[in-house]
């Protein structure tokens, strides 16, 4: 019987907010046992939700969807379960909760480490330290632990203790500015959080290295990310330019970074506005001379469009806002999935650019099995949730468990895993470490 | 000390972007990638920048990005030799990575059954804009195309302007990252189980599938309806997005749920006294926000964004300086770590590049090679697969490699 790729590997995860939750999610995906260490006592703010309980006015007013977007817009009866910001990070992992902050919670923490081969954190500097949570500390439990820790800039240097999410050190990689409008000021540039992502896949990757040079060796390590150094990838056109030619690039919107053009979003036809989500664009990339000589029959070959100087990349490039004019009133007139498959038949590279929502409906993505229904630990749903993007046929990788509940295991961490008796499983509980609800005293 | 990936060959048939930003990260560990070029080269040769400006396929910084520390063999798989020569590769390889359409490699008899009849235990991962299956299999793709289907592009940018996307091939390379973790899952499951499998990696299904937001907007439909739609300009209320400073600007995220770590920032002062400031909801109120501005930009503009960041950081408050790249360069935080290092090439000379995306302390750490010259390690590679040097420029006059 095939094993999935990572069966028999037990991880820590001593995750909050994105970045290292996804690293955790990724090796969880992947088959490993991630066990997810939880405080009643003490709110991560962005790692179960924004509060833990959620004014119910909140849910019904205005806001952002991904942080207000509750089952049935209710808190219900244990909103950190729910979170939408969080809960698709929490499929295919246990839960269980301890007080880390009191010494039987930190001895139970080490004695799960005896047991577990890799420790994730991504917490806030020094969060751990203080706790007395190290990787010496984790190595006098288990010799050949792997520890990843993925601070916001490095374990050393003036901006070791610098608190930051995805976009702050996304800005000082110098994204922030290397996108967004072009004819705008880059107050208008939106807050994303991308880097979390490369931080995760990276995280993940780094983790089954480690275990591979264990398998070989017997020694494990320390892992040291630095979130901001690992999104460099990302910007990598920009440094190149700048370390070979001192060029400084500037944000170009939906350019090419390569000089393809036309490459833009154009506007569709659209039953609604903005504001009601309903307004409808299409994306197109033309990369080479024969694209252009096919999106041009794709428009049934307009008089502008036959201009010579339109028939090499130089030529079109030098006259953009002429052709995103000239392409903007052709598309205006389309459905944006008519125009797609229109352009995508005709070998134009193009796509709707999708309102989420529609995603669900998608022949492709529904063909691919991408979304699957999965009922919450509170019986709530069921819901379409994302499933994991592996598609390993001869070790099937799947959805083994549903977004899990706080401390939904701890009768398998702390009996079956860590040999607690009864007695001092109930004494744990009385005081508090064990529960499935936040300490009311928690915000 | 060993390097994690030491002894770990991938023959990688990747072009463009995606697929070479996840073999370069097995590369920068310590694994020999050896890159199956086309006559003429990865297509990404010919992508800018260029040192210089003007194209050449030896002068091109992103492919030098994302090739370095690669193996590179110029094998025209068209040749009626090329799948002999392929199969005598795929011999001595631990994973195999492509990305070309779906089919392509299959047509020159070099596809996944072929390799699978030789070596069943070794695995193999294709990368492709979406799949193998389902009715887009055959489209195609950019780094613009794909993030705007799959990844969470509608909501970025302001409600009045069209979507707009990241920087320059970010989208592309998140799912290289991802692609990189299936890569070497494949591996160990070859290594420990036997088992060779063809793994069907869609950088469509990689957004969809939780990359980079898009799992929380759907999820938030699911729940309860809602859809994200872009924000109107300005709707973060105070201390919230991007704000300007003497010298340029820096970002501010929820710092308002904080407001007595704001207050200490600012310097304790009386205006910030008034309880109003501290009540739930204050920093969306209209007329809060327009108060708090009337003191904060003066504030701001008085320091550059390294002086309010450090004062932030001294206070707690999540803030960032937009930083551009020159200012990157430049920053001593990053010198200091080392992070920066030094090149050569041939062609584009000595310069710095951006260091490993994390340390293994660990494992030993190679200094880096350059992205290789076209070809340049052929005949090294063809003789480690057992062909002899004679044999080496027969295939090379027959046309069916290149040797540099």
């Amino acid at each position: 019987m095939a094993r999935k790729p990572l069966e028999g590997v037990r991880v820590i995860d001593l995750c909050v907010v994105w970045a290292g939750t996804f690293a955790t999610l990724l090796l969880a995906d992947l088959g490993a046992e991630v066990i997810k260490v939880e405080n009643p006592f003490v709110w991560h703010p962005m790692t179960r939700g924004g509060r833990a309980r959620p004014p119910k006015e909140m849910l019904q007013g205005l806001g952002v969807a991904w942080s207000i977007g509750y089952p049935n817009r209710e808190p219900g009866p244990r909103p950190w379960n729910y979170s939408p910001t969080f809960v698709q990070m929490f499929r295919n992992k246990k839960s269980f909760t301890v007080d880390l902050r009191r010494p039987e919670g930190l001895d139970i923490l080490g004695r799960l480490a005896e047991k577990s081969d890799v420790v994730v954190e991504n917490n806030a500097a020094g969060t751990l330290e203080k706790l007395g949570v190290t990787y010496e500390w984790l190595k006098n439990h288990r010799q050949d632990i792997i520890m990843l820790s993925m601070p916001a800039y490095g374990l050393t240097g003036p901006y070791a203790d610098a608190r930051a999410l995805g976009v702050h050190l996304e800005s000082v990689m110098g994204h922030t500015l290397l996108r967004g409008y072009s004819d705008l000021d880059p107050s208008s540039t939106s807050v994303i959080y991308s880097a979390d992502y490369m931080a995760g896949a990276q995280g993940a990757l780094a983790v089954m290295m480690a275990l591979w040079q264990r398998e070989r060796t017997g020694d494990g390590q320390l892992i040291e990310m630095a979130q901001a150094e690992n999104a460099s990838g990302m910007f990598a056109q920009a440094f190149m330019d700048y370390a070979l030619n001192g060029n400084a690039h500037g944000p170009i919107g939906n350019r090419s970074v390569f000089g393809a053009a036309p490459c833009g979003v154009y506007p569709c036809r659209s039953s609604g506005g903005a504001e009601m989500a309903e307004d409808r664009w299409i994306a197109l990339t033309v990369t080479s001379d024969g694209e252009w000589t096919a999106l041009r029959r794709a428009m049934g070959d307009p008089e502008w469009a036959r201009s010579p100087e339109l028939n090499c990349q130089s030529g079109r490039a030098a006259r953009q806002d002429f052709m995103d004019q000239k392409l903007a009133e052709w598309t205006a007139q389309f459905d944006d999935y008519d125009l797609f498959h229109r352009l995508q038949a005709a070998g134009v590279p193009a796509a709707p650019v999708l309102e989420v929502s529609r995603a669900f409906d998608d022949p492709h993505v529904q063909a691919r099995g991408l979304y699957q229904p999965q009922r919450l630990y509170d019986g709530l749903g069921p819901y379409r949730f994302c499933t994991p993007f592996y598609r390993f046929p001869e070790t099937p990788l799947d959805v083994y468990q549903p977004p899990v509940a706080l401390g939904e295991h701890n009768d398998y961490v702390y009996k079956e895993l860590l040999g607690v008796s009864d007695k001092e499983y109930e004494r744990l509980r009385a005081a508090g470490h064990v529960a499935m609800d936040f300490d009311p005293s928690v915000p | 000390m060993p390097g994690p990936l030491d002894g770990v060959t991938v023959l990688d048939l990747t072009e463009y972007i995606a697929g070479p930003y996840a073999t370069k990260l097995l590369a920068e560990y310590g694994a020999d990638v050896v890159k199956v070029e086309r006559p003429g080269g990865d297509p990404a040769r010919l992508l800018p920048p260029f040192k210089g400006g003007d194209p050449h396929p030896e002068r091109s910084g992103t492919f030098f990005y994302f090739n370095t520390n690669k193996r590179s063999l110029m094998l025209d798989l068209k040749h009626p030799r090329g799948p002999e020569v392929f199969g005598r590769l795929v011999d001595r390889a631990d994973v195999v990575v492509e990305s070309y359409r779906p089919g392509v490699l299959d047509a020159l008899g070099v596809g996944w059954e072929s390799i699978h009849a030789r070596r069943p235990s070794l695995p193999m991962v294709s990368i492709t804009n979406f799949g193998q299956t389902g009715p887009y299999r055959d489209y195609k793709g950019s780094d613009l195309v794909l993030y705007a289907f799959a990844g969470e592009m509608y909501s970025m940018g302001i409600l009045s302007r069209e979507p707009v996307k990241m920087y320059g091939t970010a989208a592309l390379v998140e799912s290289g990252a991802a692609a990189a973790t299936a890569i070497f899952a494949a591996f160990l499951v070859s290594a420990r189980q036997g088992i060779g499998q063809h793994v069907d990696f869609s950088i469509a299904d990689s957004h969809f599938g939780g990359l980079d937001r898009r799992h929380a907007t759907a999820i938030a439909y699911e729940f309860s309806g809602r859809k994200t739609t872009r924000a109107p300009a300005g709707a973060i209320g105070f201390l919230g997005g991007v704000y300007p400073c003497a010298d340029g600007y820096v970002v501010f995220t929820s710092a308002a749920g904080r407001m007595d770590r704001v207050k200490q920032m600012l310097g304790s002062p009386n205006w910030l006294d008034n309880p109003k400031w501290f009540q739930a909801g204050a920093s969306v109120k209209p007329d809060l926000v327009e108060e708090f501005h009337l003191h904060f930009y003066p504030w701001l503009l008085e320091r550059t964004k390294r002086q309010v960041w450090e004062e932030a950081r001294e206070a707690k408050v999540l803030c960032g300086p937009l930083f551009t790249v020159e200012e990157l360069f430049q920053d001593p935080h990053f010198r200091e770590r080392g992070f920066w290092e030094d090149v050569y090439h041939p062609e584009l000379g000595d310069f710095e590049l951006p260091g490993r995306p994390f340390t293994m302390h660990g494992s030993s750490s190679d200094p880096r090679r350059p992205a290789p010259l076209l070809g340049q390690h052929t005949a090294e590679v063809l003789q480690e697969a057992g062909y002899s040097c004679d044999e080496v420029r027969a295939l090379a006059a027959e046309g069916v490699v290149e040797v540099r």
